[in-house]
């Protein structure tokens, strides 16, 4: 697939265990980054009720939503069990310490940032 | 690289569970072999009774079906019993000569029932009540015959018995004792029992002695002693039992027989192969046997000089057990407390602990035979030692707790007797009957929608077995919890068995094996002082946490080292990180702290220009006295805090698990009842307490006289002012469970008044758990533990005193403030904004 990757900003303005937002014509899109430094891109849209992704707790690979307490798989955009429903991801990745976002968004299964 | 090789022998709950968990932490660590005698797959024991009874069928309670040890990687044998361990060689055998190596094994082969030494014990038609088989056997007895004769009135002789009533045959129950269910429930109790079970039409010969089992007798031989008839050569088939003689001389007629006087455990295997057994074989606090490659678990297990015959304790055991195997290496088993309780439809019974009581113990007893209700509570040194309920036990589980966390009860003492309800609360009714009467429709937790019928259905189709296991698939009380009392009964009454019995120890997450207490004192003495070190420390399953571990870890690290550590935003609640509540569009509120709910035009003047200048689109006056902005952008909260900032304000903490609001009346100074100045003392109580970080969220109150317009006594701390001095009142809750204060104290000055508000909240600090408000906690470490450390011991009251001042120092810190100049800027703004 053809990604248009968009330059972002520096990693280390992202927190460890923390997120941040992306504004864009499409929605908002929130970026991940995990304990170990892995990035992930979802769309800040809890597949719940649609609560902001980006300010819940980041543990391992997951993030707990604000509002209601799910918890979705980074990698794949998915809710936990038993809860059902699905967060669109996005390919992100780090080059040189920068981070660039592609809004082709990615398939199901495949995850974020390696479809490049 | 090879994988290790695991070998099960036992393919029952104790040794499955162990597996479960084992699978849960260390997946592909073994390659696992699993033998069973039996020809099904684990199922659950328990619910043999239901089965019996034609409640249940036997496809409803696998627990594993056989594709689930397919999908796990296990191979299973059923219908094969290891006969041989060689523990040179580490192979087990098979009686059919299947082998397999190992080099981890785990024994878990239950017990055996014990039958009576007796002539005549071995005449078909006498069968213990284990397995499935036996199961069987008595269905279909039950079809041919009509006379049926339990031996054993404990719990499994009375559940037998209640299934074969129901499967129609005319059963007697024979019991040595001089009551029913002698290791369970003192004689009051017992009897009510009994004329119950009469009622449902079972016969009760108690205090008599079995001496020998009869042969049926044919037309042919009228002497029942003569047991055999040759015919054509052939060996004549042996009769089947026929009645049953007792050592009075009396005998009653009898087609079937269960034995259920008692369980031995099954160790003939471990003893061929040389394994230390004594009533039981024998393991240490990790569940491994004399043979350090061999573990065991279940009922063959003496662990401490006890065997446990009831799953609550084998589950604790496997979680221990499998920690070990999977080579983490951390968890020990310290034994358990069990309860019981009946698995007949329509009998409510339980007790635990020592119910019988004994010289230095006193009881506290209530009884209406007329309805049918009986308690009995057994107090030493003025904790609960042991409970017999019969009727009514809703509140079994409460009992329970007090009896595990050894909780003081003597200032509860007069009212213990009528449950959890009478104690301050006022919110609930029987709830029992309430919730089992309730349609399946009914929604029990209005968080997540979360219907009775949803709960039943989970617990059914998916086993589940614990709280934990119905949160986790249901949702069912996940989120604020109000409803887990509801849930735990539904669960109880589902599965039967009691086994929402509350572990030994409670770990505090899914991430470790330690509780909230043992945590908070590993931080203390080894001096950790940051998330990362403590998790190392003290072996965390994750590498980084979870929800519920990392704002405790957080909370807990800030509290014991106030001036040092330094806060990690990322393990708070966005809440706490962003200094708001989040509301339902992601957009926040803010609620500028009010002093003692004081206001001035300037004030209000500020407030409102604020809003008008952030488009504020609703203003309200709160509960707890002062002005709620709603519906604030993120990105605009900085600028926002700045003007009130510029105003005086501060934050109120409306978001934290902090000293919310201090609310007050009117007082001395304008009120025509007023005996104190509430209003100003107020306004001192929360400069002296805001910005303190709590276990959960603290509120207070001051009412200038005992009518009370500040509703003190259900705050988490309330002055209620009196002519003489002021009323300390503790543990309120006006939130999801209504619970009035307990008195504290009566102190005659404001400086007391301040001092007693800093030592009681230091206390409780120091030593609740996360997430637990004062109303619960008072009433875990009870009363008397509170006053002995606030009140009555002067040094330790100023002590806790000085160490509370010592945290509001680094704590009186306006968070909104340092935001407006830049702090946490990441937290507010976009990391980039992309035009379209
Ligand atoms: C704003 C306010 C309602 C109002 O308009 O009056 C309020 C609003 C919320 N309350 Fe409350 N409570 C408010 C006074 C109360 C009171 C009354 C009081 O404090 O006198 C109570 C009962 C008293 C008590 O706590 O004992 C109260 C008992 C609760 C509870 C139940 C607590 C409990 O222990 O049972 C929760 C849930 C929780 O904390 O887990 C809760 C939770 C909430 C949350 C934070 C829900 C949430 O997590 O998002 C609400 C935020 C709404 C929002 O979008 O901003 N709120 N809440 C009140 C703010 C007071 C303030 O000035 O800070
Ligand atoms: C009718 C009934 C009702 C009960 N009700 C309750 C209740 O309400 N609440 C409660 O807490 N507990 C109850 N229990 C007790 C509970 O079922 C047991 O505590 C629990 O099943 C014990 O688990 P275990 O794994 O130690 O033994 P088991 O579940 O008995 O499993 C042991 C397995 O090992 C097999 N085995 C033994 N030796 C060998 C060998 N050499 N080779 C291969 N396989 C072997 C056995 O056949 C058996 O399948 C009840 C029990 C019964 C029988
Ligand atoms: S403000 Fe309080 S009572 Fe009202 S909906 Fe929110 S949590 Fe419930
Ligand atoms: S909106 Fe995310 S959990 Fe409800």
């Amino acid at each position: 697939m053809n990604e248009n990757w968009l330059h972002i900003g520096p990693l280390e303005d992202i927190p460890r265990q923390g997120a941040r937002v992306v504004k864009t014509a499409v929605g908002e899109i929130a970026i991940f980054r995990t304990v170990d430094d892995e990035i992930f891109a979802l769309r800040d849209k809890c597949p719940h009720k649609g609560g902001p992704l980006s300010q819940g707790i980041v543990h391992g690979k997951k993030v707990a939503c604000p509002l209601h307490d799910w918890k979705i798989n980074l990698d794949s955009g998915l809710a936990v069990a038993p809860d059902v429903g699905c967060a669109a991801r996005y390919p992100v990745r780090v080059v040189d310490g920068m981070v660039s976002l592609s809004l082709a968004p990615g398939s199901a299964g495949v995850p974020a940032g390696e479809s490049a | 690289m090879a994988r290790m090789k695991l070998v099960l022998v036992g393919n029952g709950m104790a040794g499955m569970r162990t597996l479960e968990e084992l699978l849960k932490s260390a997946p592909d660590l073994y390659d696992i072999t699993v033998f069973g005698d039996e020809p099904h797959p684990n199922y659950n024991r328990i619910m043999l009774s239901p089965v019996l009874a034609g409640e249940q069928t036997v496809e409803q309670i696998i627990l594993n079906p056989r594709e689930w040890y397919a999908a796990n990687g296990i191979t299973l044998h059923t219908g094969r019993k290891i006969v041989k361990i060689d523990r040179k060689r580490r192979y087990v055998e098979a009686d059919d000569g299947t082998r397999a190596d190992y080099d981890r094994m785990l024994l878990a082969t239950g017990s055996k029932p014990f039958i009576l030494p007796v002539p005549g014990a071995d005449l078909p038609g006498v069968v213990g009540f284990r397995d499935i088989a036996d199961v069987d056997a008595m269905i279909s007895a039950s079809g041919e015959y009509k006379h049926a004769v339990v031996i054993g009135g404990g719990l499994l002789g009375l559940e037998a018995a209640n299934g074969l009533k129901l499967r129609g045959m005319d059963v007697s129950v024979v019991h040595i004792g001089d009551w029913l269910l002698d290791r369970q429930l003192d004689e009051p109790a017992a009897r009510l029992l009994q004329q119950n079970l009469e009622a449902k039409g079972l016969n009760f010969l108690l205090k008599k002695q079995t001496e020998a089992l009869l042969p049926r007798r044919s037309g042919l031989a009228r002497d029942a002693r003569v047991t055999t008839v040759a015919i054509a050569g052939k060996p004549a088939p042996t009769p089947r039992v026929g009645a049953i003689r007792f050592k009075d001389g009396s005998e009653i007629p009898a087609d079937l027989v269960v034995m259920a006087v008692g369980i031995r455990p099954n160790t003939a295997l471990a003893e061929s192969a040389g394994l230390y057994c004594n009533r039981g074989l024998v393991v240490n606090d990790t569940m491994q046997t004399y043979d350090p490659r061999i573990y065991a678990v279940g009922e063959c297990v003496s662990h401490r000089g006890i065997a446990y015959g009831l799953v609550a304790p084998l589950f604790e055991q496997a979680k221990v057990c499998a920690n070990h195997l999977a080579e983490h290496g951390v968890a020990l088993y310290g034994g358990s407390m069990t309860s019981t309780k009946l698995k007949v439809t329509g009998i409510d019974l339980f007790s635990a602990g020592n119910f019988m009581g004994g010289k230095g113990h006193e009881e506290i007893v209530f009884q209406d035979v007329g309805r049918g209700s009986y308690k009995k509570l057994v107090l030493k040194d003025n904790r609960l030692a042991g409970a017999v309920l019969y009727g009514d036990t809703l509140d079994g589980a409460w009992y329970f707790e007090l009896m595990r966390e050894h909780t003081d009860v003597s200032d509860i003492r007069d009212k213990l007797l009528f449950g959890r309800n009478h104690l301050g609360d006022s919110g609930h009714g029987d709830e029992k009957t309430r919730i089992m009467a309730m349609p399946d429709s009914t929604e029990i937790c209005g968080c997540n929608g979360v219907c009775k019928g949803d709960i039943v259905k989970a617990i059914h189709e998916k086993k589940l077995f614990t709280l934990d296991e119905v949160r986790a698939h249901t949702k069912a009380s996940g989120s604020c919890g109000s409803c887990t009392g509801l849930v735990e009964t539904i669960l109880a009454a589902t599965v039967g068995g009691d086994y929402s019995v509350a572990p030994s120890k409670k770990p505090l997450c899914g991430c470790t094996e330690y509780s909230h207490d043992e945590i908070r004192a590993a931080i203390v003495e080894n001096h950790l002082k940051s998330l990362p070190e403590t998790m190392r420390f003290m072996d965390w399953k994750t590498p980084d946490g979870c929800t519920k571990c990392r704002p405790a870890l957080n909370y807990y690290l800030l509290c014991a080292w106030p001036t040092e550590y330094v806060d990690d935003a990322q393990s708070r609640y966005i809440n706490e990180r962003a200094h708001g509540n989040i509301q339902k569009d992601g957009s926040f509120s803010v609620v500028p702290r009010m002093w003692g709910g004081l206001t001035n035009p300037k004030e209000l003047r500020a407030i409102a220009d604020v809003a008008e200048k952030f488009n504020v689109p609703e203003m309200k006056v709160t509960g707890g006295q002062r002005i709620d902005l709603f519906g604030v952008k993120k990105e605009d909260l900085p600028a926002m805090w700045k003007d009130l900032s510029a105003a005086g304000f501060v934050s109120g903490h409306a978001y934290g698990k902090a000293l919310r609001t201090v609310k007050t009346c009117v007082g001395a100074k304008w009120c025509r009842f007023g005996t104190q100045d509430s209003t100003g003392l107020g306004v001192k109580l929360e400069q002296l307490t805001w910005g303190s970080w709590m276990p959960h969220k603290y509120k207070l109150a001051v009412s200038g006289c005992p009518r009370n317009c500040a509703e003190a006594t259900i705050k988490d701390f309330g002055v209620v002012c009196v002519d003489s001095g002021y009323e300390l009142h503790v543990g309120g809750n006006g939130g999801i469970k209504v619970r009035v204060t307990d008195l504290l104290t009566k102190v005659e000055t404001e400086e007391q008044v301040l001092q007693f508000t800093a030592a009681f909240a230091q206390l409780y600090r120091e030593e609740a758990h996360y997430l637990e408000r004062t109303a619960p906690w008072v009433e875990r470490v009870g009363l008397s533990h509170i006053k002995e450390k606030v009140v009555e011991d002067e040094a330790s009251r100023k002590a806790l005193a000085e160490r509370f001042l010592i945290s509001q120092k680094p704590a009186q810190v306006d968070p909104w403030k340092e935001r407006a100049e830049g702090g946490q800027r990441h937290e507010f703004i976009p990391i980039a904004v992309i035009p379209a």
